[in-house]
């Protein structure tokens, strides 16, 4: 019981701190084409995400090797469900890294071109997917009890899908367009921080008509209600969201950077802690849900993978903090003029 | 056609096109931090140019390799989802493994490699290269673990219809594990070996960069020559661990339909499945079989013959296979040994050079063709003797295998084609006189 419940906040936690590691590369590309005037913008743009987006997309290899390993049967029914969002998801994945590696390989505007295309499809299409997807699982997919999906893609861009999607491509905006304030200087970093300020009260709207949403399309707040002590997760998520708007105004970005990643963590748990005990629930019959109960894997193997986590996910966060202050700093001319620069 | 054949299909195709770029990801790493560490030990600018040149190769493909194993993991469950609840106590424990001790390390460290030439000390530098090619090579550990598995399960138990752990220990340090790891790393290896040698040989054809390739020839072929004998020695253990344990695969290698003692090596064989015999057998050489693998020229070795059609592999396929990496191994033994031979006059033997030139590509088909012994010889079983391959799949719709399937030869295809674009342009292109370091 304790350690299947260890493994759902667990399972939890990763998949928030992908978002909200991996959220700020998206949002940047999503703004790429809007925001990158000019190549050099756009360079600068790239370059900001650079030495990180690899080591950050692996929390999503993580969160999804996971689920494989302390709930398969999650894994199982929750992919194959899912088929083609997530093929869409990893297709747009492709081509975004290739993207970056190839764009400069070749001194063509044409060749550029197709690369800054894609830069933007694979960024844009995977942030509104992971929220059409996180949104359906958090008011039940529709499956059987043999794990049988009953419906298409489009079954999952229902209203409230949708707005699930459209709030998480705001908060990587949101979280890209800071990243950038904080990476660049003069009229990159204007733009960026007007693009915050005209972003941050729509950001503000959807969250609170999804938050009303949920109380009408989901069973999230059911948890809430029977211990309101989880309320300040809520409170906690919203008053992130609002000191991103506070800091943004003392131009202090850093910081409105940090409060909007703890509003992507706080979104991502508002969802997770609603679900508890459920990590896949089936909108067909509650019977067929899938819970942290029964859908693991055995004792042993969950004790096993909780050392390694306990262990290595520390030490990863160790490494990556120091990566991530090894290239703190504007993006400069001579980064850009570096052979191997993007 | 059915989800079960449309998801091998894209499986396979997903698998063998990572597969074309990963050897040279684990073998180039550690080539490219060997030339890092001699230019920060000698301060010789041309190591560094080195590790520039091939480092900018290496990245392509990084990139490629990356990209294209996230669709891996996930394809378990989107297609394989019968598989995955079955195994994913085990299985999904060691790709979960492979994520958290190694990939991470490796991806966090190919931004700090790329855009950390001047905030790291040059010694920091280069150890960021090298822990790079120690991370991937343990990523292939895991990785090669769980396939081990797949094909020889061992330390579990079954439980409520899925296979339980039991035995960690038992899953890690299985035999078949061990050897299969060693098998392919080499083999990677020599795949990067060759294709540094390859593209040395072009620029030593053109009589141009003299001294830079000459060098990279030489720290290449060191590695390769090595390694040429390891897959070698290696694959000849393996083939005796695939009798022990995989009975079915073995015959299907060697084309032995009767159960025998003195069993024979045949030098060409063309199976006849439908008639359970070979159509065409050429150069038997009795006994060999058995002396390789049982090491006894008499013992006895089971045919195809004692095994129900149904849980036979595709006979042709696997031998067909299994004879051309066979084949290809020895060529990169010889290969090797004529550079050793030349290695201070490479710039007078053309012939060698352009023979070196040309076999850039063999390495690569040997990496394909040694996947498609192990795979489609593991058949009809996912995992050996406890599930069929056809009752492992999604119950998911034909028309979505189909449209990602096609999706992915699409993808795939351009991919692969600018991939191998960007790395033949700066393969060829001469290395920069000077650094911006």
């Amino acid at each position: 019981m304790v350690l299947q419940t260890i493994w759902f906040f667990l399972w939890g936690l990763l998949w928030a701190i992908f978002f909200m590691t991996d959220g700020f590369d998206f949002g940047i590309g999503t703004l790429y084409p809007f925001l990158g005037k000019t190549d050099r913008d756009k360079r600068i743009m790239i370059n900001a995400l650079g030495p990180l987006w690899d080591g950050n997309e692996v929390w999503l290899i993580t969160a999804g090797g996971v689920t494989f390993a302390a709930f398969p049967l999650v894994y199982s029914v929750m992919f194959s469900s899912l088929y083609s969002a997530l093929m869409l998801i990893l297709f747009a994945l492709i081509l975004r890294g290739v993207s970056f590696e190839f764009r400069g390989k070749v001194d063509d505007p044409r060749w550029r071109k197709i690369w800054d295309t894609c830069i933007f499809v694979g960024s844009f299409v995977p942030a509104l997917l992971f929220g059409v997807a996180f949104a359906n699982i958090f008011q039940g997919i529709p499956f059987d009890h043999n794990g049988v999906y009953h419906g298409t893609l489009f079954t999952l861009l229902n209203p409230y899908g949708l707005l699930g999607g459209i709030l998480f491509v705001l908060l990587f905006m949101i979280h890209g367009a800071l990243w950038i304030s904080i990476k660049s200087e003069g009229d990159l970093q204007e733009r960026a921080i007007s693009t915050v300020k005209k972003l941050w009260p729509i950001l503000l709207g959807v969250a609170v008509i999804f938050l009303i949403a949920s109380k009408f399309s989901t069973r999230l707040y059911d948890n809430y209600i029977e211990h309101p002590t989880f309320f300040i997760v809520i409170v906690m998520t919203v008053l992130a969201l609002l000191s991103v708007r506070f800091f943004l105004v003392r131009k202090t970005f850093f910081k409105a950077w940090f409060a909007s990643a703890l509003t992507i963590v706080g979104a991502t748990f508002f969802g997770v802690i609603g679900l508890y005990p459920n990590l896949f629930p089936s909108s067909l019959n509650p019977r067929y849900s899938l819970t942290a109960y029964n859908a693991s894997s055995s004792p042993l193997t969950l004790k096993i993978m909780l050392i390694v986590v306990i262990i290595f996910i520390p030490v990863v966060i160790g490494y990556q903090i120091w990566a991530y202050n090894l290239f703190k700093g504007k993006v400069t001319e001579e980064d850009l003029a570096h052979d191997e620069a993007y | 056609m059915d989800v079960v054949l449309l998801s091998r299909l894209q499986f396979a195709a997903a698998t063998m096109f990572h597969f074309l770029f990963v050897p040279f990801t684990l073998g180039l790493s550690f080539l490219v931090a060997y030339m890092e560490t001699k230019y920060v030990k000698t301060g010789d600018e041309t190591y560094l140019r080195m590790t520039k040149f091939w480092g900018k190769l290496f990245l392509i493909n990084f990139a490629v390799g990356v990209v294209t194993g996230i669709t891996l993991e996930f394809q378990f469950g989107t297609n394989w989802s019968r598989y995955s609840a079955f195994v994913g106590d085990i299985f999904g424990s060691l790709l979960a493994i492979e994520a958290t001790t190694s990939f991470f390390l490796e991806s966090t460290l190919i931004g700090v490699w790329i855009f950390g030439w001047k905030k790291l000390s040059k010694k920091a530098h280069a150890a960021v290269m090298w822990l790079i090619a120690v991370a991937s090579t343990f990523s292939a550990v895991w990785i090669l673990i769980a396939n081990a598995w797949m094909q020889n399960p061992v330390g579990y138990t079954i439980r409520d219809g899925r296979a339980e752990l039991v035995d960690f220990a038992a899953v890690l340090f299985q035999k078949y594990a061990i050897f299969k790891f060693v098998h392919t790393v080499s083999a990677a290896y020599v795949l990067s070996a060759f294709f540094v040698m390859g593209v040395s040989a072009y620029h030593l054809l053109k009589k141009q960069h003299i001294d830079f390739f000459t060098r990279s020839f030489k720290i290449a072929l060191g590695f390769g020559i090595i390694f040429s004998f390891i897959v070698v020695i290696m694959g000849d253990i393996n083939g005796v661990i695939v009798a022990e344990k995989q009975p079915t695969k073995l015959a299907a290698m060697e084309s032995l339909w009767e159960t025998t003692t003195r069993a024979p090596v045949y030098f060409f064989a063309l199976p006849d499945e439908e008639n359970e015999r070979n159509k065409i057998e050429i150069g038997a050489i009795p006994g060999v079989l058995s002396f390789l693998v049982k090491h006894d020229i008499n013992a006895k070795i089971q045919g195809l013959k004692d095994f129900p059609r149904e849980e036979r592999p595709p006979v042709l396929i696997t031998s067909f296979a299994f004879k051309g990496m066979v084949g290809l191994g020895f060529y990169f033994i010889i290969a090797t040994i004529l550079g050793w031979w030349k290695r201070n006059r490479l710039v007078d033997s053309p012939k060698y050079l352009k023979l070196m030139l040309l076999s850039i590509p063999l390495p690569y088909m040997a990496c394909e063709l040694g996947w498609v012994v192990a795979e489609v010889g593991r058949q009809p079983w996912i995992v050996y003797g406890l599930m069929k391959t056809s009752d492992a799949a999604s119950p998911i719709a034909t028309s979505q295998v189909l449209t990602s399937l096609i999706a992915f030869i699409v993808v795939y295809g351009l991919l692969g084609v600018t991939g191998f674009y960007l790395i033949a342009k700066n393969a060829l292109k001469a290395p920069e006189l000077t650094t911006d370091n």
